[in-house]
C-alpha cells in the first residue's frame, strides 16, 4: 500500500487515497482529510465522523447511511446535505475508515 | 435430553438439521426445527422465472422431502425468544426449551419500508423478483413491455445474493435483445453503491459490461420515495428517476421475531462473532447464514460454507472443547451474462474476487470473472446439486475456506478519486 504525507503527517492510504491504518487518524487529520475534498467540518460534520469511528471501534465495519440515520441519529437527509453526493463515501475518507463496498 | 432448536428450515437450517443428526446421538439430543410453512424454495431459481427458463414447479419442493427422519419439523409463526429462559414461543401459544438456539430465518425483502413501494404502482409497473410472487408477476410483465424506460434498482445494502440484480439486468438486455425490441428499451441501474463495480479488481476487468451494453449508471443513489404519480424514483438528495418497468430489490431486513426478542441490529440482524457465528449476547444461541449481521454476502455458498465450519465447532463445544473452526466469510457465486454465459466469482473477507480458474489451476473448468458457457452451465447444473447434494449435507468437492489455488492476483489496479 502507498504512504502518503498529509498534514505533515505519513499515512497508509489505498489507491483511492483511503486510510488503510485507522489507528493513524486523528481530529486534526480528518480536518485535513476534509480540505482534500472541499469540505470544511462544522460540529454537525463532527457528529457524524465521531458516531462512525465509534460504531467502526464496536462493530468492526463501516455503518451504512442508513445506520447513521437510525442509531446515530442523524437523518439521511442530512447526510447527503454535509457530505453532498457521495455521502457513505466521504464521511468513510475522513473518518479514515474504509469506503462501503458491495460483493464485486 | 438435550434439546438443539433451529428457527428457518431454509438453505442454512436444512443443512444443519441434516448434518447434526447423523453426528448427534438420538437418544441424547432433541432436534427441532420450525419454519412458518412447508414448502422450501430454491431461491437462486427466481433470477429465471422472469424470463420463463425456469417453471414454478422446478424451484419448490416441501420442506419434509428435504428434512431427515429423527427432526421434528414444526409449522408455525415464532413470536419471540426468551434468551433469559431459553424458550421459544411461537404465536399460536406453543413454547419449546432449548439447550442450544439456532437463529436461520434469512433476510425478507421489505417494500414496506419505502414509502410509495407497495401503492398503486406495486406490481402494475413496479416488481420484486426476490418473492415467488414477484417473479412470477415480473415476467408476465415482461412479456408485455417492448418499450420504455426500464430500471433496475438497489434500496439499500446488505442484500440477498448481492449480485443477483446485475444478473437480471444483463438478461433483461440480452433477452430485450432476442426479442428485437432493445433499441427501443433504455435500461438504467440504479445502486446506492459508489458503482456497479466497487471492488478494484471487478471494476477494472467488468466494468465494460455495463458499457458494452449500453446501460446507464446512477450510483450513491439513497431511495427516499416513489412518486407513484410520476412513476419516479426519488432520492434523498432529491434526484428524480423516472421509470415505465421499475424492477426494484427492497430493503432486506432479518425477520420481526428477532428485532421482538431484542436479538437484532438496526436491520434485524443478529450481531455474532464473524469467525464462530456464535451471539455476540447469548452463548448458547447462533445464527447461520443470511440471519447473521456478518459482513459476508447473503448467500447460499456463504451459508454452506458457514455451516461446515459451525457444525464441527458445535460438536466440539458441547463436548467441552474450544471451537476451533474459524469461518473465513466464503463466498462462491456465479453471475449470469446473459446469451448462455455466465461468470464466477470466489472470496471471502479479505480478498476480492479475482480472476484465474477454479477450482483447480489452469483446467478448471470454470473461469474466474470471465463470461464463459461453462459457467453458465455450471449454474444450472447447481440446482440438482441444491436439492441433492447441499440440502442433504453431504460433502461438496470443493475447500469450505477460500483457496488461492487457480487464482491470479498480480493484476493492477485503477486509481480512481473520490471526488
Amino acid at each position: 500500500m502507498p504512504v502518503t504525507t498529509l498534514n505533515g503527517q505519513e499515512i497508509h492510504v489505498n489507491e483511492e487515497g483511503f486510510l488503510t491504518e485507522p489507528s493513524e487518524w486523528d481530529e486534526a487529520l480528518a480536518t485535513a482529510l476534509g480540505a482534500q475534498i472541499g469540505i470544511t467540518l462544522t460540529d454537525e460534520h463532527w457528529n457524524a465522523i465521531r458516531f462512525l469511528r465509534k460504531d467502526f471501534a464496536e462493530v468492526g465495519e463501516t455503518p451504512t447511511l442508513r445506520r447513521v440515520s437510525t442509531v446515530g441519529g442523524i437523518p439521511i437527509k442530512q447526510l447527503f446535505v454535509l457530505f453532498p453526493q457521495k455521502p457513505a463515501k466521504k464521511m468513510a475518507y475522513v473518518a479514515g475508515l474504509p469506503k462501503p463496498v458491495g460483493c464485486v | 435430553m438435550k434439546k438443539l432448536l433451529v428457527l428457518g428450515a431454509g438453505t442454512a437450517g436444512t443443512m444443519i438439521v441434516n448434518r447434526l443428526r447423523r453426528s448427534l446421538d438420538e437418544a441424547e439430543w432433541d432436534i427441532t426445527v420450525v419454519d412458518q410453512d412447508d414448502v422450501h424454495h430454491y431461491q437462486p431459481g427466481y433470477l429465471f422465472l422472469p424470463f420463463g427458463t425456469y417453471s414454478p414447479r422446478q424451484i419448490t419442493r416441501s420442506r419434509h422431502t428435504t428434512l431427515p427422519d429423527g427432526v421434528d419439523f414444526v409449522i408455525g409463526d415464532v413470536d419471540r425468544v426468551d434468551a433469559a429462559a431459553n424458550t421459544v414461543a411461537l404465536k399460536d401459544g406453543r413454547t419449546f426449551g432449548y439447550d442450544y438456539l439456532v437463529i436461520a430465518s434469512g433476510t425478507t425483502p421489505r417494500p414496506d419500508q419505502t414509502p410509495g413501494m407497495l401503492g398503486s404502482q406495486w406490481r402494475r409497473s413496479i416488481f420484486d423478483f426476490y418473492t415467488f410472487e414477484g417473479a412470477k408477476a415480473l415476467a408476465t410483465a415482461l412479456k408485455a413491455f417492448d418499450h420504455g424506460r426500464l430500471v433496475v434498482h438497489i434500496t439499500d445494502m446488505p442484500i440477498k445474493c448481492p449480485v443477483a440484480p446485475l444478473e437480471f439486468t444483463f438478461l433483461a438486455e440480452a433477452w430485450l435483445r432476442q426479442r428485437g425490441v432493445r433499441d427501443r428499451v433504455e435500461i438504467v441501474y440504479v445502486t446506492p453503491l459508489p458503482g456497479a463495480f466497487t471492488k478494484p479488481t471487478c471494476s477494472q476487468t467488468l466494468g465494460y459490461m455495463l458499457t458494452e451494453r449500453k446501460i446507464a449508471l446512477e450510483t450513491d443513489y439513497m431511495v427516499e420515495r416513489i412518486d407513484v404519480e410520476k412513476k419516479a424514483l426519488v432520492s434523498y438528495d432529491e434526484r428524480e428517476v423516472p421509470f415505465d418497468l421499475l424492477v426494484t430489490v427492497p430493503l432486506n431486513m432479518g425477520a420481526d421475531f428477532v428485532a421482538r426478542s431484542g436479538l437484532g441490529d438496526e436491520l434485524n440482524f443478529v450481531p455474532v462473532d464473524k469467525a464462530t457465528l456464535q451471539s455476540k449476547a447469548h452463548p448458547n444461541i447462533f445464527a447461520i447464514g443470511d440471519a447473521s449481521d456478518i459482513p459476508a454476502s447473503k448467500a447460499g455458498s456463504v451459508a454452506h460454507f458457514a455451516v461446515e465450519i459451525f457444525t464441527a465447532n458445535f460438536l466440539e463445544l458441547i463436548a467441552g472443547k474450544p471451537m476451533t473452526g474459524c469461518f473465513d466469510g466464503h463466498a462462491n457465486c456465479f453471475i449470469e451474462a446473459g446469451d448462455g454465459k455466465g461468470l464466477l466469482i470466489d472470496f471471502n473477507y479479505d480478498t476480492e474476487p479475482l480472476g484465474g480458474t477454479y477450482p483447480l489451476p489452469v483446467v478448471g473448468p470454470m473461469s474466474l470473472l470471465k463470461e464463459t458457457r461453462a459457467n453458465h452451465l455450471g449454474k444450472l447444473a447447481f440446482r440438482w446439486i441444491y436439492w441433492n447434494v447441499l440440502l442433504p449435507g453431504r460433502s461438496m468437492p470443493v475447500p469450505t475456506h477460500m483457496s488461492m489455488v487457480g487464482k491470479t492476483t498480480n493484476t493492477p489496479s485503477t486509481p480512481t478519486t473520490v471526488r
